[in-house]
């Protein structure tokens, strides 16, 4: 694969909501660079027809009877939360003001 | 356990036993950064529920009395739960995790939360928000990590044992950095409901303590089978403590060649006086190669990041946790996530959010998935040729503080012989064998397929016997 480009560590940092300074996106571009490139090892390999595994036992389709359980009340849940109002999580406007 | 049955037979309080576990926590703490948290208030309660239930002649518990620290990524009611991060600062979880259910219904004492690296990611506690552990041993180095508060709190006599929980090593390595026995159980036996998710297909809790009988019997306690976790193996917690003398005799013991070649000299003259020792116990060594295992660390450091950028996208400043308010939500997601997460974090979010993104993910995240695959199928051919395989635990002992904080790269090489187990989802234990080259503990590392536990303990035991350990 390509080494990984300072552009390339921006746009993920954007992506993932993370603001870096700029010391931060070369420190980050040459630390991820170094873990690419050793992963390259397994990016190089021919596993067409290898099935994936993204579970170690393969677990399916638990499923439960769909009939009321206990749950943690509202309260409990929102007592923990930076605002809430009304029974509601609060957050900042999402959108602007009203042309 | 012999606090369990002193406490049981009254030979002794557990109130009595949460005030010596409460001294020797306050004698060393400030030293070594082990609790984050000392939950004095509930530990004094939950010790005079034992001594009640002891009083009215009802089974107090298998662990009864026992004072037991618990890592910082599992969820106690009122009690503060950071994960060694700052973006969960001030945090009070609403439920307890199922693991804390169990241990107290057994009568353990929980006497608070114990450090770690942020939300898991390390291998030496110094990546904490909180500052990092030291080893009991040599206060100069690591106690390994990520749990390395759960081995501390073992290895400086706070608590007789702890939970910590594994995602690429991270019970094994502190426990052999520390001289302990740490188990990274079956994936699936423990419940997962309340643990901070990090990699969740590859996350198990497991227990430290100072012998095999000690971790067979916490294990037991919080095995089997929880509804509120849909990977949880859906059978019964298996019988471990009454098969540790079952001995090894008959046993295929594989040494792997992959699981400690590069190893430190000192490391790898231990792991061969282990096999010397199974085989004077009746064991037949035979020796092994799984080449596989050599692609474990780059499979693993693009599957456990690309998961924790998913499970970690939660802390937004909306429901629990930081918040660093701005003009709107997409800035203030921003902001806070920026403030709370320190740069490891930062840098294993990024890892596996670049692994999944567009144009990359069939190259790393794909391929990493199917190298996983491989790694099940070369597990299964090894255990063809032997019941249960041998290897270290880490490539060397305990190294010094800020030895490696500086190269993320040279860090995750610490986790090359653990890693293999967390991908395939079979269990694994460190035991501590000897003493390197500076009287520091070895540790080797005892792998078997899914639901060996009790033959893993078992040559744990002829191991410890072997080593001079009662």
């Amino acid at each position: 694969m390509a080494p990984l480009r300072r552009e390339d560590v921006a746009k993920v940092a954007k992506l993932a909501r993370l603001k870096l300074s700029e010391a931060e996106l070369d420190q980050f571009t040459e630390q991820l660079g170094q873990v690419l490139e050793h992963a390259n090892d397994i990016a190089a390999l021919n596993l067409e027809g290898v099935v994936a595994t993204a579970h170690p036992f393969g677990l399916i389709n638990v499923v439960r009877e769909d009939e009321l359980r206990p749950s943690l009340s509202r309260d409990a849940v929102l007592a923990m939360a930076p605002d809430a109002e009304d029974g509601r999580f609060g957050v900042p406007r999402i959108m602007g003001e009203a042309p | 356990m012999q606090i369990a049955s002193d406490v049981r037979s009254g030979a002794t309080t557990a109130e009595a036993e949460m005030a010596s576990s409460l001294e020797a926590i306050r004698a060393r703490n400030d030293e070594l950064n082990v609790f984050l948290f000392v939950d004095e208030g509930g530990a004094i309660n939950a010790a005079r529920r034992v001594d009640e239930r002891v009083a009215r002649g009802e089974n107090a518990g298998q662990l009864a009395g026992v004072p037991i620290a618990l890592k910082d990524n599992l969820c106690q009611v009122g009690v503060p739960t950071t994960a060694g991060s700052r973006i969960l600062e001030g945090w009070l979880p609403p439920y307890n995790a199922t693991v804390i259910e169990r241990v107290l219904a057994a009568g353990a004492v929980p006497m608070g939360k114990v450090n770690m690296d942020e939300f898991a990611m390390g291998s030496s506690t110094e990546s904490s928000a909180y500052g990092p552990t030291r080893n009991p041993l040599d206060p100069s180095r690591v106690p390994g990590g990520s749990s390395g508060g759960s081995a501390s709190a073992v290895a400086a006599d706070m608590t007789p044992m702890s939970l910590g929980s594994d995602t690429g090593g991270s019970i094994r390595q502190p426990a052999a950095f520390c001289g302990l026995v740490g188990v990274k159980p079956t994936y699936g036996l423990v419940s997962r409901y309340g643990l901070i998710a990090f990699a969740s297909s590859l996350d198990q809790i497991g227990p430290f303590a100072k012998n095999a009988t000690d971790a067979a019997l916490l294990l037991e306690v919080i095995a089997g089978h929880d509804p509120m976790d849909s990977t949880s193996l859906p059978e019964p917690a298996p019988s471990l403590v009454s098969h540790v003398n079952d001995g090894v005799a008959g046993q295929r013991i594989g040494v792997v060649r992959e699981l400690y070649e590069g190893a430190d000299d000192e490391v790898v003259a231990e792991v061969e006086r282990a096999a010397a020792a199974l085989r004077d116990a009746g064991a037949t060594i035979v020796e092994i190669s799984v080449p596989e295992f050599r692609l474990g660390l780059s499979a693993y450091y693009l599957i456990a990041p690309a998961e924790a950028s998913s499970n970690l996208a939660r802390y937004d400043g909306v429901r629990y946790g930081l918040r660093v308010d701005a003009e709107d939500v997409a800035a203030m997601n921003e902001a806070t996530r920026t403030a709370g997460f320190g740069a490891e974090v930062k840098r294993r979010i990024m890892l596996g959010t670049y692994a999944l993104s567009a144009g990359y993910y069939d190259a790393y995240y794909g391929q990493a998935l199917k190298v996983r695959t491989q790694m099940i199928d070369a597990f299964r051919r090894a255990y063809q040729e032997a019941d249960l395989l041998l290897g270290a635990t880490a490539p060397s002992v305990a190294f010094t503080l800020g030895a490696k904080s500086s190269d993320p790269l040279a860090m995750y090489l610490s986790d090359v012989f653990t890693i293999p187990t967390n991908l395939a989802g079979d269990a694994a234990l460190s035991v501590p064998f000897g003493t390197g080259d500076t009287g520091l503990p070895v540790g080797v590392q005892l792998v078997g397929p899914g639901r060996s536990e009790a033959q893993l303990f078992a040559a744990a035991r002829v191991l410890e016997l072997a080593d001079g350990r009662s």
